[in-house]
Parts: structure tokens; sequence; C-alpha cells
């Protein structure tokens, strides 16, 4: 294997997060983001079926993770632990403020219909959505997106990875003032 | 909230827990009667919606309640739809219907999340955490033996502690601080023993002491105590300190 390669493989398994281009590239700063890409892509093969690990592409990063069929017998171990699940109320909000970024507490409310006040000061506290930035409107209201851990429990690469709205059987027309005017 | 799970006369099944909300409730029930979401049968499905909450105790929250309010309103409304023009007449349902849909959606989106984050959790990554960055220095430990000897080596400077007597003499803080100004001008570091010598009096050691602060203040020298108790080192200020 490269020195390229071998250092980011010491520095992806040295990372307990998903590491990004820019990190792994701060590595190394002559080699260049191409001879990144390309060491990347030679490690992800290296890994490819002949090893426990797989090099996963994931929250816009890299990171080493165990390959699914031992989940469950390394959890029956207890050498490592599932995290715990996620509430139907909890991804309910997620899947609104993930689709609606930046969005307010108040909308989040009208979609789901119930007071969502608690539930995304939980997500806030573990990470998964911040304030992004402040609304046009009455009382400049917080408006929420989702962070980088978000992608990471979920697995995904970037918000490109959800599924988008047309593939969903259920179509959505797109959000229309709120109430009528009476 | 009462018992989790309901079973009514017609023999369905309701677990409470299910419902993260009064549009949840609502879908259900559409999808119990297979009817369609875009023609709501609002007066059979208010009645269903009342009853339910009724039977799981869910007539006591605010989001529910105002659902069942919202369909109450819209079943009296559909008896005098409002003309909209031309041959248009108002639906009162399409508001409802169109939350019902987003929300329909919002809940296959909560699906396709729960799958991924259910798949994600099969992958292990490496459970090292860094500590904590800019952890808080220690807090200083001090021996109540440490704060005896130190009280003690104090005291023993001293020649007669005869603390309960006035002292007559006012203290002689400029002649300290001459006397400290010249040592400044000497050396650049010395210790408290340089200013009042072994054997002064109270009045010495507290004149020196004050003109040491006052000089400190104005950032004429530095003050530091290496270790708790321990002598104290006074050092001549530089440039950029007295600036």
């Amino acid at each position: 294997m490269q020195p390229l390669a071998k250092l980011l493989e010491a520095a992806l398994f040295a990372a307990s997060r998903p590491l990004t281009l820019d990190e792994l590239a701060s590595l190394e700063p002559e080699a260049g983001e191409a001879a990144v890409r390309a060491a990347l892509a030679a490690l992800q093969s290296a890994y490819g079926d002949e090893h426990g690990v797989e090099l996963a592409e994931i929250a816009e990063g890299w990171q080493f993770l165990t390959r699914r069929e031992y989940a469950e017998t390394i959890e029956r171990a207890q050498f490592a632990l599932r995290p715990r699940r996620l509430s139907p109320a909890a991804l309910e909000t997620l899947a609104i403020i993930a689709y609606r970024q930046p969005v307010g507490r108040l909308e989040v409310d009208e979609i789901r219909g119930v007071d969502s006040g608690a539930v995304m000061d939980k997500l806030v506290e573990r990470g998964l959505i911040e304030v992004v930035t402040r609304g046009e409107g009455l009382g400049r209201p917080l408006l929420y997106g989702t962070t980088p851990p978000f992608l990471e429990i979920l697995g995904l690469k970037d918000l490109e990875d959800l599924p988008r709205l047309e593939e969903l059987s259920v179509a959505l027309r797109r959000p229309t003032p709120v109430d009528e005017p009476e | 909230m009462t018992s989790p799970i309901l079973r009514d006369q017609a023999g369905f099944v309701v677990e409470l827990e299910k419902f993260s909300g009064p549009l949840d409730l609502l879908l259900h029930l559409i999808r119990e009667d297979e009817v369609d979401i875009t023609d709501l049968p609002i007066a059979k499905i208010a009645d269903q919606f009342l009853a339910v909450i009724n039977e799981l105790g869910l007539n006591q929250a605010a989001d529910y309640l105002e659902m069942a309010a919202r369909l109450l309103r819209i079943k009296a409304q559909l008896l005098l739809p409002r003309h909209l023009g031309d041959d248009e007449w108002e639906d009162p349902r399409a508001e409802l219907v169109r939350r019902l849909l987003e929300y329909q959606q919002i809940r296959e989106l909560v699906d396709w999340l729960g799958r991924a984050a259910e798949l994600r959790a099969e992958r292990f990554g490496r459970g090292y955490e860094a500590p904590p960055a800019d952890a808080p220095p220690a807090p200083l430990q001090i021996d109540l033996n440490d704060l005896l000897a130190a009280a003690e080596r104090v005291i023993a400077l001293i020649p007669e502690p005869m603390l309960h007597r006035v002292v007559p003499r006012p203290l002689d803080v400029e002649g300290a601080t001459e006397r400290i100004t010249s040592l400044l001008s000497e050396r650049e570091e010395f210790g408290w023993l340089d200013i009042v010598g072994p054997q002064s009096s109270i009045v010495d050691v507290l004149s020196a002491f004050i003109a040491l602060l006052e000089l400190a203040k104005r950032s004429v020298l530095t003050l530091a105590q290496p270790e708790p108790f321990g002598p104290m080192v006074i050092k001549r200020a530089t440039a950029r300190e007295a600036a």
C-alpha cells in the first residue's frame, strides 16, 4: 500500500468519528486532494471483502465501521452497544426539519399537529439539530437545521442521500401559507 | 395516560403509544375505514375521533381537543359551504386534507429514517473518545498541617508578636517603597527577606507589604509565590508588562 494510504488508514483508525476529505488532506498538505481521493479509493477496495471492518463514506466524511453481519455477535458479547432507538416523535421532528430546513418551531408544530418544543430541545441536546439562523417573521423566530451527527446516526453520506419527495408514494404539494384568511 | 390498549365494540385494537398526535390518530381512522383521504367523510370520522379520544382519556389533551373542535367546525361548515365565485364552492375540508397528506408523507419519511438508523446501528465505529479539551486546573490542595506550618514560619519571623497592643508608630510605607525601589534598581529579582531582613518588627512587615502591593498595582514589579505559603519572589516588571 502507498505511504499516503497507510497514513490515512492510521488516522481513520485513530478517530472515533468520520473524518472529512479536508481533514484527511490536512495530514499531508503537499499530497493534494486528488491524491487523497485516490488513496481513499485504494483503501476502500483494500478493505473490500477481506476484512471485518469496511471504510464507509458517511456524514460528509470517511470512517471505519464494522460489517453489519457481526453486529449481533458483538452486541451479544457486550463489546459494543447499539445506540438507543429514536422515538417516533423524534423521527417525525427530524424528518420535518431535514426536509424543510431552515425551519422554525411553529412550522414543525403545525405539520405534526402537536407541540414539539420538548422533542426539539432533546434533539438539540443530542446534537442532531441546531439553530442555524433567525427567521424574518414576528419575533425573529429561531430556525433549525440538521447537523453532521444527524447524518452520522442515519449512515447518510450527505442530505442528498435522503429520499426525494417525488419518490415517496404520497405526493406533497409545496408548503402553502398557513391558514386561510377568515 | 390510561390503558395502553383499547378494544371497542367494533373489535379494532388501538395502541395508544402508536399515536404521536391527533393527525396520526386521524390517519389511523382513515386507514381503518379505507376511505379516500381527499374526499373525507367528515361526519363519520369526526364521530369516531371523538369516541376514541373519549375512550383513551385523550380528551384531556389540548392537541386532541383542538383537532376535535376543528373537525366539528368543518362538519358544520359542510352544511353551509361558502361560494368562491363562478361555479366554485369552497371545500371546508381542504386545509385538513392538505395537512393530512403532508403528515402522511412525514410518516413515510419516518419509516425510511427509522430503517436507515437501524441499519447504521448495526455497524460499530471505534469507541475511543478524546478527553474534553481545556479542562479547568485542579483546585488548590491544602493540608491543615501545611497551613499551620506556614503560620508558624510567619510568626517566627516576628520577634515579639504583641498583637494585643496598639502600635503607636505609624506605618512607614514611604520608607519601605524607597527601599524596594533601590533594590529593584540593583537586582532584577529578590525575595521578601531582602526587604525586611530576618529580624523585623510587625510595623516593618506591614509597611513593606503595603509598599509591595502598591508597587505591584503600579506595575513597577510583579509578585509571585511559586508554591502555597512558600517564599515570595519579587521581580522587576518588564517594559511590556508595565505597559
